[in-house]
């Protein structure tokens, strides 16, 4: 069995090791070794702190772990590409479940040893397990310490798992995708918010335990109206945002149960969320707070008025072009991932490779509904990684390109936000597809996308619109080859 | 209907407005098709290859005005041929109704239709038939070709065993449709090629074909017109530019002007002066030589060499030069303008007075001039952006800007760092010894996170939430921690806890291992 020392020594291995499978994100190849530095890590700190001292139930553990892991291995095998962002949305709230129920259970465990230890038992006779014996040993501020700490990890793990249960929802399409909030509005969150302050300051003076239960219900709210507020598009930041939440949900909850390998994890599992979140932001030149807020800030005067014709045109038209062309460059957005056009798409790529054509794909940062997510659908299409290229490493190529085909996306390539300082979307970084000979848009109808602004780009002279749903469009196209 | 060509009476034209291609798609509109013998004989078309088409082929001009009840051609009509036509008979060509008044008044009065090509109204839907475009597209084309003709150098740059050869450099002014199409032409034949014009928005395109944009310090209103085209230019400007061109002319090989204003003789862009200052064996095309010319010293219809050995081009007659390119094309939009006209493709013209491009072409109808058309409710471009000069910074400049940003940059991570220094002292003061040890690793984890996720590739942020979702699973060690107490709540809770956190851990890894399986080189 493992001592104290021992238990530590696993831990700061675990630590760096989880550190490495994160840093070897860098590129795609060291990622596929880090990977098993991250599990490697998780399987010592586990291993060490089942046989560590002061745990037991070993037969209870092993039952849950290996039911838990079974649901694990067949989510992990069956799940669709396209359905990444719900399981990833899926994966946070039971982070944050989880993070609810070990507050609660501090609490209940702090109740008890403050009973025993007034009882006048002592430590030995009480037959604590590891964490017993560190509450036995507690201090009055160290109490009270402590139940800031519950508090917090109680707050953020039910923020996280309504919320995220509810973007769950809209991403998988259970739950509708538009923006909807009650009445009273942030108000209504603001009032939550207080409302878990006061019963916050009650527990931290001895109220009891429903105070905390409380907390954890209208937390519950909040994560559920702050992320029914949000729109479908918006998800990239609500999903990096809720990662972040339940890595702070994580570190709250070392805190409480003093042990760092958790506090580190937390805060690393946080940043990265946070980071991700900043990028998307970034990327939408948006505030965090009014994305998380909801609803796209006013335009700020009259915004430019489109003139021309939005001109449609045929797969044949499609094909010659293509078959004229030297260097290609597809855009995919959320709309390719809706009509499964990726397999067509990735057939289309190796079909005009073949015929010794440049083809590469530009991938705007919030392209989709998760960080990344046209990579990850283009990579299971077997599109070569090296040919999917960011928006900062391809935006200069566009004016030497002879066709860009634009499949579902529309926010992302919108001249406005170049050149009308009016528009809600101007100073958001765009991709510059107009500035190619000959632009394709595939596109379902003739609506506006999900900011609801006109895009000047579809009534472009060198723009043709290729109206249909995307994969039957690009198929027809193939076919014409 | 029968749609009926003839031969251009002039000799020198060698166009004609129907080819055998074109004279299948009308078939397809319900059409008939008529030619004069010979009328495709100069476009490298024979009478054969017309009748394959099942063209009828007619002996004479007369024939066919008879036959037919639509007429096409390229120049626009002679006295002659507007006595020929009959009440309700319709004429295509071009016509340039500003020049023709008389004859115009001549037609409407005999109450046949005219259409001419080149008031076809400049907006999207109707550039299909935009002959002006076509024309002046090969015109652009043929005078790059024209002008290599004439250069007794390369175009573009090389270096061999024999020496090195430097690119030549071609000056195009004007960045209409036939000055885009000398500029594409000159930079596909490896010139380094330099565009002027009046509308500045017209920039992006010069620089989209590869050419670099010359821009003026000018403030003021510079010469944007209607329809697409320039307007005249206030005199200042006007010296601006020409200051400009002065500025260039010496090191310029190759001049292609192509400046023309809608129904205005063609301003002087090339002065005399500027041809003197050019080196012996540059060659000027002035394309605007029917109007005039943009250079003065051009001759029209010819080609002359000036004292100092700079050949100047004034050939009106490009697009007739490579007649069997300028027929498809114009044929083919003869052809679409047929379409517009026989909406049923039934074979029965509908002459649609509402429709916005067939009125605009239409120039005289049912014994009414109806020339010139209201306004057309579309303009040709989107509204012109202004576009600054890039303005090229001193390295002075630059060095204040960069130490300004440095300065900046520095304050701000001192204040971040003295804020954050003083709530850890804050924090200090207060929490016990215990909380503080683990305070300072958390700090610390978090700068280590935010150290190693920015260096993340942006298309593996995916498999980034999937990982960090397998590591939150970490929270398990709560659970574990817990599982052994004795109150059964707490161990009910635990037990959800551990399950839940095993499908993290397990699925997360499974799937990240999943997705990053699939990222693959080419």
């Amino acid at each position: 069995m493992f001592g104290m020392g021992l238990q530590s020594a696993a831990y700061i291995v675990a630590t760096i090791l989880f550190i490495l499978s994160l840093g070897g994100l860098k590129d795609q190849e060291s990622a596929k070794r880090a990977i098993w530095y991250g599990i490697t890590g998780m399987a010592l700190a586990v291993i060490a702190t089942v046989f560590g001292p002061g745990v037991q139930n070993v037969w209870l553990i092993i039952l849950a772990i290996a039911a838990g892991g079974f649901a694990g291995y067949y989510i992990a095998g069956k799940v669709q590409m396209t359905e990444m962002p719900q399981l990833v949305a899926a994966l946070h709230s039971f982070v944050g479940l989880a993070a609810v129920f070990i507050g609660l259970n501090a609490d209940i465990m702090l109740g008890a040893v403050t009973e025993m230890r007034a009882s006048g038992m002592t430590m030995d006779e009480a037959d604590l397990t590891g964490f017993g014996e560190l509450l036995w040993m507690k201090t009055f501020v160290e109490v009270n310490i402590l139940r800031v700490e519950v508090f917090l990890g109680i707050f953020i793990g039910a923020v996280t798992f309504t919320g995220s249960v509810i973007a769950y929802g809209k991403l998988a399409g259970q739950v509708d995708g538009k923006p909807k909030q009650l009445p009273g509005g942030h108000m209504l969150n603001l009032g939550a918010l207080i409302l878990c302050l006061v019963l916050g300051l009650l527990y931290f003076n001895g109220a009891g335990i429903w105070t905390i239960f409380l907390v954890a219900l209208i937390a519950g709210f909040i994560g559920y109206h702050l992320i029914m507020g949000i729109g479908g598009a918006d998800m990239p930041v609500v999903v990096s945002m809720l990662n972040s939440y339940s890595g702070w949900a994580a570190a709250a909850i070392g805190f409480t149960l003093g042990n760092d390998l958790l506090i580190v994890t937390g805060a690393l599992v946080g940043s990265s969320g946070a980071i991700l979140s900043y990028i998307m932001c970034k990327a939408m030149n948006r505030q965090f707070v009014s994305v998380i807020l909801g609803g796209f800030g006013g335009a700020s005067g009259p915004q430019q008025a489109v003139e021309g014709n939005m001109v449609p045109t045929d797969v044949d038209s499609v094909a010659d072009a293509l078959k004229e062309a030297d260097s290609v460059i597809i855009v995919p957005g959320y709309g390719m991932a809706v009509a499964q056009a990726q397999q067509a798409v990735s057939e289309l790529t190796k079909k005009l490779r073949d015929a010794g054509k440049t083809v590469r794909f530009a991938i705007h940062p919030v392209a989709g509904r998760l960080p990344g997510h046209m990579n990850v659908l283009l990579a299971e299409a077997k599109v070569p990684y090296d040919i999917v290229l960011e928006m900062d490493e391809i935006n200069d190529d566009f004016p030497k390109t002879d066709v860009v085909i634009v499949i579902g996306s529309n926010d992302i390539v919108n001249p406005a936000a170049n050149d009308d300082p009016n528009s809600p979307i101007a100073g958001m970084p765009v991709l510059h597809v107009w500035e190619a000979n000959q632009v394709f848009v595939s596109k379902r109808g003739q609506g506006t996308g999900y900011s609801g602004i006109e895009n000047p780009l579809f009534f472009k002279e060198n723009t043709r619109m290729l109206y249909g749903d995307a994969k039957d469009s690009v198929q027809a196209v193939l076919q014409k080859l | 209907m029968k749609f009926g060509v003839v031969k251009e009476s002039q000799e020198t034209e060698a166009r004609v407005a129907l080819t055998p291609a074109s004279a299948e798609q009308i078939r397809k509109l319900g059409h008939e098709c008529v030619v004069e013998a010979g009328a495709g004989a100069r476009a490298d078309i024979s009478d054969a290859a017309y009748r394959d088409a099942g063209v009828e082929v007619l002996d004479s001009a007369q024939a066919v005005f008879d036959a037919a009840d639509v007429i096409g051609k390229v120049r626009p009509p002679t006295e002659a041929e507007v006595d020929r036509l009959r009440e309700g008979q319709t004429l295509i060509s071009f016509f340039y109704p500003a020049e023709n008044e008389e004859l115009l008044k001549k037609a409407a009065d005999k109450g046949a239709t005219l259409i001419a090509m080149d008031m076809v109204p400049r907006i999207s839907r109707a550039q299909k038939m935009d002959a002006l475009s076509s024309m002046a597209n090969i015109a652009g084309y043929r005078a790059v070709i024209e002008s290599a003709n004439n250069f007794g150098r390369f175009l573009t740059g090389q270096i061999t065993a024999a020496g090195k050869v430097p690119p030549a450099k071609i000056l195009v002014v004007g960045a209409g449709v036939a000055g885009l199409a000398a500029i594409g032409t000159a930079t596909s034949l490896g010139a380094i090629t330099y565009a002027f014009d009046v509308r500045p928005e017209v920039a992006e395109q010069v620089e989209s074909m590869g050419a670099e944009f010359v821009y003026l310090d000018f403030e003021g209103d510079t010469g944007s017109g209607e329809g697409g085209y320039a307007a005249p230019s206030s005199p200042e400007f006007r010296e601006a530019q020409l200051a400009k061109f002065r500025e260039l002319a010496p090191d310029i090989d190759i001049v292609i002007t192509t400046a023309l204003i809608p129904n205005r003789e063609a301003p002087e862009l090339w002065t005399e002066d500027m041809v003197k200052a050019m080196k012996p064996g540059s060659v000027i095309v002035d394309l605007a030589a029917e109007k005039g010319g943009n250079c003065k010293l051009t001759v029209k219809d010819d080609r002359i060499v000036t004292d100092n050995g700079v050949v100047i081009i004034g050939y009106t007659d490009f697009p007739s030069r490579m007649a069997k390119q300028s027929s498809t094309l114009y044929a083919t939009n003869i052809r679409h303008m047929l379409t517009d006209l026989t909406p049923e493709k039934d074979g029965t013209v509908n002459h649609n007075m509402d429709d916005d491009v067939i009125r605009g072409a239409t120039i005289t109808h049912k014994n009414d001039v109806t020339w010139p058309p209201p306004k057309p409710k579309q303009a040709a471009q989107a509204a012109p952006q202004k576009r600054e000069k890039p303005k090229e910074k001193t390295p002075e400049e630059k060095r204040a800007e960069e130490k300004a940003a440095f300065t900046r940059q520095t304050r701000s991570q001192v204040m971040l760092l003295a804020i954050g220094a003083v709530l850890m002292l804050l924090v200090g003061a207060y929490a016990p010894e215990s909380f503080m040890s683990h305070f300072i690793v958390f700090a610390l984890a978090c700068f280590v996170g935010f150290q190693v996720i920015w260096g993340v590739a942006h298309s593996l942020h995916t498999p980034l939430m999937a990982v960090t979702n397998a590591i939150s699973g970490i929270i398990i060690l709560g659970a574990l921690l817990q599982i052994g107490a004795g109150n059964w709540l707490v161990v009910i809770l635990s037990f959800i806890g551990v399950l839940i956190a095993s499908i993290n851990i397990v699925g997360g890894f499974l799937v990240t291992r999943r997705m990053l399986s699939m990222f693959v080189k080419s």
